[in-house]
């Protein structure tokens, strides 16, 4: 049995920590949350780019570092912990991915060096409005390979270079790659989790190459979500784990009726309740890292629960960790709304944890039936 | 990161699994695993036990000189799961090889430790652990049950009082018992242990009728039960510390799988009709809830597979594998009950013969709540989890520093 981490990935992790604490301290995040015109951390994305971990997957004829899947989630396990104010999800998790897996080789070459650059900037734009977008109400259409539609809200779309847009085209749903120039009008939007960008999207007969086959844009969608999926629950165990570590010092610290509130069992259940979701939640997202490092086919099913495991650990750890703090939680000065901000933003971005569990339950019905 | 053996643990193994091929039972004989099995199926089991001794996988981590393998834990591991894959008897002596025969082993002279490990090891003598009493179940250290010296300059010590929840009691031939042996001290103080032989006519043993209808648990009564001096396990009035070596292993040994999971539900969830004439399967909130014990089912399961890395690197596991008992209990309460709700009227019949998987939801949903106290309360595992794993502060004691007889007690 070999389930965990190497020591040369550990070690990753560590510098990672270490890296990011220099880097992007919430004191960093906060001048993103408190400055409407920064949409993101312009200097700690350039130096992301420079530590190469944009490129961490990515094979090396491609100008990333060819080390693996494995050694991206013990990156985004960090970056969840530091609630990083960067597009790193939308361009290594979405646009990285759905490259590798469907693009040609011209795509292959034009982006891929690009993105371990850090000269692109990824977004995925998909949902139109209100609810699960779906073959049923998807309105965007492509025709003539001109783009025409609205998106939002489109996660990083107000600074990205490139989008994946899902369409139409001659009624069958696609997956389109665009490169954002002419054709489209972004407004910025007002959002849960301003440390991340986002944005409303309008193209207006943009160029729009389909990544896959015609008509398969939602199982392509699918696969490339799965694989997301996997790297936001490591972000979103990061998360929680922070969070657990905010309520324990306080509770550490804080006194009422002459003594610490963590000797008062109301807190420690509270506390050892974050603990039990958070260790779930991490060995379902290791499951998910063993599935997408292996291309494993148990990977659709591992990703689901990887998925809907941290988005609920994230959540739980998160609005706990406000009521530990009491009064003082509620506060804009103290961090803790940075990770229920953040804990949103996660579990909603690549889709509410309960289409999650419509998608695990589907999966686990054809499969127990086989 | 992958799910391999080693290739030292793939040859054991193909040892194991060889050696199980050619002699574990193909037929089971029945009996409630969690509860040790009934007298119905004890000579099974002792047989069953004789033979794994005897091949050297009885207890594989234990030292060869005392009848065990000398093997690593790992080992252990990979023959349970092997193990578990052939219809074994129910097994009643886990807890006197897990937690009573170790203490022996710590604790006694070489005579006794000859006398007594080599027929635990081989299943003819069985051994009960008398802790719990009514007066304290999570609070063990609260024992009431009274050692005295006997007046006749013997040094022998005369035992009287009650102990409750023994498992498998009325099988064994020994126990291990803690005694208050100084009520003028405080309680952790004031606490002595000893072994008792279960035949002596000063014990009685009485099943407990348990609510799930099972009576795997006794209560013991002794009444001026005699014990020489040199069945004293530990110094006089340190018991407290001699327990906590026997109940180090307590949390490893509750637990397991169950026959009424996620998986079982989802297939009878297929055929059972809802309010609207559609398979329950389709029920969204149905659905949210297999989703949540898929998860958490998953999630123990990798858990144990962290657990197993660390073992098979040589490493301590980390803190992780204290959550496995609070997940399972409450998971296996919600799948038995929710099974039961969704078969709408017809959920309160428990009839093994008219119920789904012949009534195992319905035994699910009656043997939680005891899964749920059994080797530790949920309440009493979330202090543990905050207390040893978090590093919280104890809770804030009145009883620490008085002594045992004034401290206040209630029924």
């Amino acid at each position: 049995m070999n389930f965990d981490f190497s020591d040369d990935q550990k070690h990753l992790a560590g510098e990672a920590r270490r890296f990011l604490e220099a880097n992007c301290s919430t004191a960093a995040v906060r001048k993103v949350l408190d400055d409407d015109k920064k949409a993101f951390d312009e200097k700690l994305w350039k130096a992301v780019a420079e530590q190469g971990w944009l490129g961490a997957a990515i094979p090396e004829e491609h100008g990333g570092l060819g080390l693996g899947h494995l050694e991206l989630c013990v990156i985004a396990e960090e970056l969840g912990r530091a609630v990083a104010p960067i597009p790193f999800a939308s361009t290594v998790y979405f646009l990285a991915e759905a490259v590798m897996l469907a693009g040609s080789d011209a795509q292959k070459a034009a982006l891929l060096p690009k993105i371990a650059a850090g000269e692109v900037v990824g977004c995925v734009a998909t949902s139109e409005g209100p609810g699960t977008v779906s073959a049923a109400n998807l309105q965007a259409s492509v025709s003539g390979g001109k783009l025409t539609g609205t998106k939002l809200p489109v996660t990083d779309g107000d600074i990205a270079t490139h989008a994946l847009v899902l369409a139409k085209e001659n009624g069958q749903p696609g997956l389109f790659l665009v490169e954002l120039g002419g054709g489209v009008k972004r407004e910025p939007l007002q959002t849960l989790d301003p440390t991340r960008d986002a944005a409303r999207l309008t193209f207006s007969g943009a160029s729009a190459e389909r990544l896959g086959a015609a008509g398969e844009g939602f199982a392509l969608l699918e696969q490339v979500t799965d694989r997301a999926a996997v790297l936001l629950a490591f972000e979103q165990t990061g998360g929680a784990d922070r969070c657990l570590e905010m309520a324990k010092a306080y509770a550490l610290e804080r006194y009422a009726f002459g003594r610490v509130i963590a000797s008062y069992q109301a807190i420690k259940h509270k506390l050892a309740d974050i603990y039990v979701k958070n260790e779930l939640a991490r060995s379902n997202a290791y499951y998910g890292a063993w599935a997408l490092n292996t291309n494993a086919p148990e990977l659709p099913v591992a990703a689901s629960a990887a998925r809907i495991a941290a988005s609920e650990a994230y959540w739980f750890a998160a609005k706990e960790n406000i009521q530990t703090h009491g009064g003082i939680g509620f506060t804009w000065e103290v961090d803790a709304h940075l990770f229920y901000r953040r804990s949103r933003q996660l579990a909603l971005v690549a889709g509410a944890p309960r289409v999650w569990k419509e998608r695990l339950v589907s999966h686990l019905e054809r499969r127990n039936a086989a | 990161m992958d799910f391999n053996d080693t290739p030292e643990e793939a040859a054991y193994r193909a040892k194991a699994r060889a050696w199980l091929e050619q002699n574990a039972p193909r037929e089971s004989v029945g009996g409630d695993d969690l509860e040790g099995g009934t007298k119905d199926t004890m000579a099974a089991s002792k047989a069953w036990q004789a033979e794994k001794a005897a091949a050297g996988y009885a207890q594989i981590t234990w030292p060869k000189e005392w009848g065990g393998a000398g093997g690593t834990p790992v080992q252990q591991v990979i023959f349970n799961a092997e193990e578990g894959k052939f219809p074994v008897p129910p097994n009643p002596f886990a807890i006197g090889l897990g937690m009573c025969v170790p203490t022996v082993m710590a604790f006694a002279d070489d005579e006794t430790k000859k006398r007594f490990v080599g027929p635990a090891l081989r299943g003819e003598e069985i051994w009960c652990q008398l802790f719990s009493e009514p007066s304290g179940g999570s609070d063990v250290a609260a024992a009431r049950t009274k050692a005295v010296r006997a007046d006749d300059g013997s040094g022998d010590w005369i035992i009287s009082g009650q102990k409750v929840w023994t498992t498998g009691a009325q099988f064994s031939s020994f126990g291990i018992v803690i005694c208050r042996t100084e009520p003028d001290a405080p309680k952790h103080k004031g606490l002595t242990m000893f072994w008792v032989d279960m035949s002596d006519p000063g014990i009685e043993v009485r099943p407990i009728h348990q609510m799930s209808g099972g009576s795997g648990f006794n209560e013991v009564f002794f009444t001026n039960v005699r014990v020489p001096d040199s069945q004293r396990l530990g110094a006089i009035n340190d018991g407290w510390k001699v327990s906590l070596v026997t109940l180090m292993n307590e949390r490893l040994a509750v637990g397991g799988p169950s026959g009424a999971g996620w998986a079982e539900f989802l297939e009878a969830a297929r055929s059972i009709a809802g309010p609207d004439g559609a398979p329950v399967l389709k029920d969204q909130v149905i659905r949210e809830k297999l989703a949540d014990w898929y998860v958490q089912t998953e999630g123990l399961k990798h858990t144990r597979n962290r657990t197993m890395t660390a073992l098979s690197r040589g490493q301590t596991p980390g803190p992780e594998s204290s959550i496995g008992k609070v997940v399972s209990a409450l998971l296996l309460q919600d799948v038995g009950n929710t099974a039961v709700e969704m078969l709408d009227q017809y959920g309160i019949i428990s009839d093994p013969a008219l119920s789904p998987l012949k009534g195992a939801f319905h035994a699910a949903l009656m043997s939680s709540p005891g899964l749920r106290i059994a080797g530790g309360t949920d309440e009493i595992l979330k202090n543990i989890i905050a207390e040893r794993v978090l590093g919280l502060p104890g809770d804030i004691r009145v009883d620490k520093d008085v002594a045992f007889k004034d401290l206040p007690t209630g029924r």
